[in-house]
């Protein structure tokens, strides 16, 4: 047994640890109890956790073949995404969606249907899966696309690991020149003028947004709308141009230890977002900034969720439709801002249509915070739920560590279709973990 | 950088996964030799999608010491470096209780490793020049009753690298001694590791690349194992043998 959580450190729970090397060790694992599929524990709560089986996917890391014509790779669910930059940016080839950290599996992005900063150009990781190969309940494998077995393929891009294990995908690149990102920095004074500076640049490639969380008043929701685009040999600097991938890795740091309850207060977090927000907005404008800087800026500290101290901490992600997202989110924010216990990071971003059987994203604008685990940020939280329920939006699974069941049917009417499709398949028999419990799927 | 082929000798462990991908990073043709070899077909790809270099497959039983010679004979070159990673550790109840297990668990340790090292080691010296590394263990550096049986094994394969090291120092063939202590594989699965103590596989593979590049002799994964093990060799044998380690 170990204890195992997911990136927020809580829950915990002691499961029953298995890692799968081949598809044999996949087979062998099934029918005894329920189990879910873990890649590299990055979902933030109770995802991967099942305290009778969880299958540890990460000895499944093989790159199977490469297409350098078309960038299309074929590999196991354990491959993670540094892997495949480390690999494929030095022959001009990056992950087509990206989500903040580098460190998450192949099987667990698809699984979480993740999305990136493109995603109001591209949609999610899934729009660049070409195909998937999932062992079902009874040990037999298919291979799923938009063309073939289209509805294990559709649940599954979004399905939690509920619809079977994830073993293989085909998924496709994106051709880049360089490993450096042009990048906009334009500060804005409230929520509104983020919202309209999204709307303005719908046609960048990759767009997101600091959002001020802790400050109130005439500046609520002030933020740092970031846009960038992958930079051509001729918008580099000479120095950079020669060698145009051979970005120096930077050592990554490390949270030594566990920090006590007491380091992040209504205070610390507001002095934060005030320097952030300043010094933000002094580098205001166009900057040429490495790949790993630009995408994975937490990645640089390895540990950086021991901040929230051994109780662990609670990500709260919701996405809201376009026709409430100006109204609804500032409903959030001025509500999170009174509270005073606005986060260090939050991150606001705009979200293009994506179809969908289960994934998260829906068009609209999407907010992504976290708090320390504590009783008054659940009841905050609570709120927040109420907020999103009012404004219909719905959650994502990958960062839910707690959305109450009732909550969660009532924001995604898919969830009991989807529950239903478990159950008539025999799935739910399978594969299940603690989330999949507490949200009745 | 470009290098001359590595021969991994038991590929199919997680550890020798990283050990071959650590020296095909590097340029080096890959040899995978293993019982089974189609279970190395995905490795192979696998090295060849990362890594761009050329990589054979060989049909190798450790066990099988007649088939030894022919066997590096018959690679396509002797390869610059050879990795064996051949090992099984059964479990100690087992070996206890039925000794014959337990002579299985020696021959797959220390036989089979010694034989097919000593082959390499004559073509190598022959040749002038090569470098032999052998995965060992803690568990050698002294007898405990929880593993005995392999870590008997492990001492003698210890020993034999010694040796051999010592015979080969003049001739141009170095000999790396390899003392992982705990790694996250297959073969410790379901164990409770402490985190301080347990390398990736990765860190081997890196560690073991840098350690050969270097021309160390003996290297321990996590330098805290060199410290443990002073201390552990060092109790007096009648404290020693009422001890729970």
């Amino acid at each position: 047994m170990s204890i195992l959580s997911g990136w927020g450190r809580t829950p915990k729970a002691a499961c029953h640890v298995v890692r799968a090397r081949t598809e044999g060790d996949v087979a062998a694992s099934l029918g005894d109890t329920t189990l879910i599929a873990r890649g590299n524990g990055r979902s933030y709560g109770d995802s991967a956790l099942n305290p009778a089986l969880t299958l540890d996917m990460r000895g499944m890391d093989r790159m199977l073949s490469f297409d350098a014509e078309s960038g299309t790779l074929v590999a196991e669910a354990g491959v993670l995404l540094e892997d495949i930059i480390d690999t494929f940016l030095p022959r001009g080839w990056f992950p087509a969606v990206t989500p903040g950290t580098k460190f998450v599996s192949l099987g667990g992005a698809i699984a979480a249907d993740v999305h990136g900063k493109n995603h109001h150009r591209d949609g999610a990781f899934g729009s660049f899966v070409d195909w998937i190969e999932v062992m079902g309940a009874d040990g037999q494998v298919t291979r799923a696309s938009r063309d073939g077995n289209s509805d294990l393929f559709g649940y599954t891009l979004g399905g939690m690991g509920l619809t079977g294990v994830i073993l293989r995908a085909q998924i496709r690149l994106r051709r880049v020149e360089s490993g450096w990102i042009v990048q906009q920095t334009l500060p804005t004074g409230t929520l509104e003028e983020a919202i309209d500076a999204f709307e303005a640049n719908l046609d960048a490639l990759y767009s997101v947004a600091w959002i001020d969380c802790a400050t109130q008043g005439r500046h609520l929701g002030r933020s740092l709308v970031m846009l960038g685009h992958h930079a051509t040999p001729d918008e580099l600097p000479s120095d950079k141009r020669r060698k145009p991938f051979a970005v120096k890795r930077k050592r990554a740091k490390r949270v030594p230890l566990d920090f006590p309850g007491l380091a992040l207060n209504r205070y610390s977090v507001r002095a934060f977002n005030e320097l952030y927000y300043r010094m933000g907005a002094r580098k205001a404008g166009r900057a040429i900034v490495d790949w790993d800087t630009y995408f994975y800026p937490l990645d640089a500290i390895l540990d950086w969720n021991r901040i929230y101290g051994t109780r662990g901490f609670f990500q709260f992600q919701c996405v809201l439709p376009t026709d409430t997202a100006r109204a609804g989110m500032h409903q959030l924010v001025e509500r999170i801002a009174a509270s005073g216990q606005g986060s260090f990071l939050s991150v606001l971003k705009r979200f293009g249509a994506q179809e969908s059987r289960f994934s998260f994203p829906q068009e609209g604008y999407t907010l992504a915070l976290d708090f320390p685990a504590n009783d008054r940020s659940l009841a905050l939280m609570d709120t927040l739920d109420r907020i999103t329920l009012e404004n219909g939006g719905r959650f994502y699974l990958a960062k839910d560590g707690r959305v109450p069941r009732t909550v969660f049917s009532q924001a995604d009417p898919r969830a009991a279709e989807f529950a239903a499709l478990r159950r008539e398949q025999g799935w739910d028999r399978a594969f299940a973990s603690l989330q999949s419990e507490r949200l009745g799927l | 950088m470009k290098g001359g082929p590595v021969l991994i000798l038991g590929a199919t462990s997680g550890m020798a996964r990283e050990i071959a991908r650590s020296f095909a990073a590097c340029g080096h043709p890959i040899q995978l030799a293993a019982r089974n070899v189609a279970r190395l077909e995905d490795d192979r790809a696998d090295l060849e999608t990362r890594h761009g270099v050329a990589v054979t497959l060989h049909e190798f039983d450790a066990l099988d010491l007649a088939s030894h010679k022919g066997f590096v004979e018959g690679l396509p070159a002797l390869p610059d470096i050879a990795v064996c990673a051949v090992g099984a550790m059964g479990t100690q109840e087992e070996n206890a209780a039925n000794p014959e297990k337990g002579a299985m668990v020696m021959r797959a340790n220390f036989e089979g490793p010694a034989s097919i090292l000593g082959h390499l080691a004559n073509a190598m010296e022959a040749r002038g020049s090569g470098t032999l590394v052998g995965i060992s263990s803690v568990a050698g550096d002294r007898g405990r009753a929880s593993n005995y049986v392999y870590g008997s094994a492990k001492a003698g394969f210890t020993a034999f690298l010694s040796g051999l090291r010592n015979r080969l120092a003049k001739t141009g063939v170095h000999v790396l001694t390899v003392k992982p202590g705990f790694v996250a594989t297959a073969m410790t699965e379901g164990m409770d590791l402490p985190e301080k103590l347990t390398a990736d596989p990765k860190e081997v593979g890196h560690a073991i690349r840098i350690a050969v590049q270097s021309q160390k002799n003996v290297i321990y994964i996590r330098p805290v194992w060199r410290l443990i093990m002073a201390i552990i060799k060092a109790i007096p044998e009648p404290i020693f043998k009422k001890t729970e380690i």
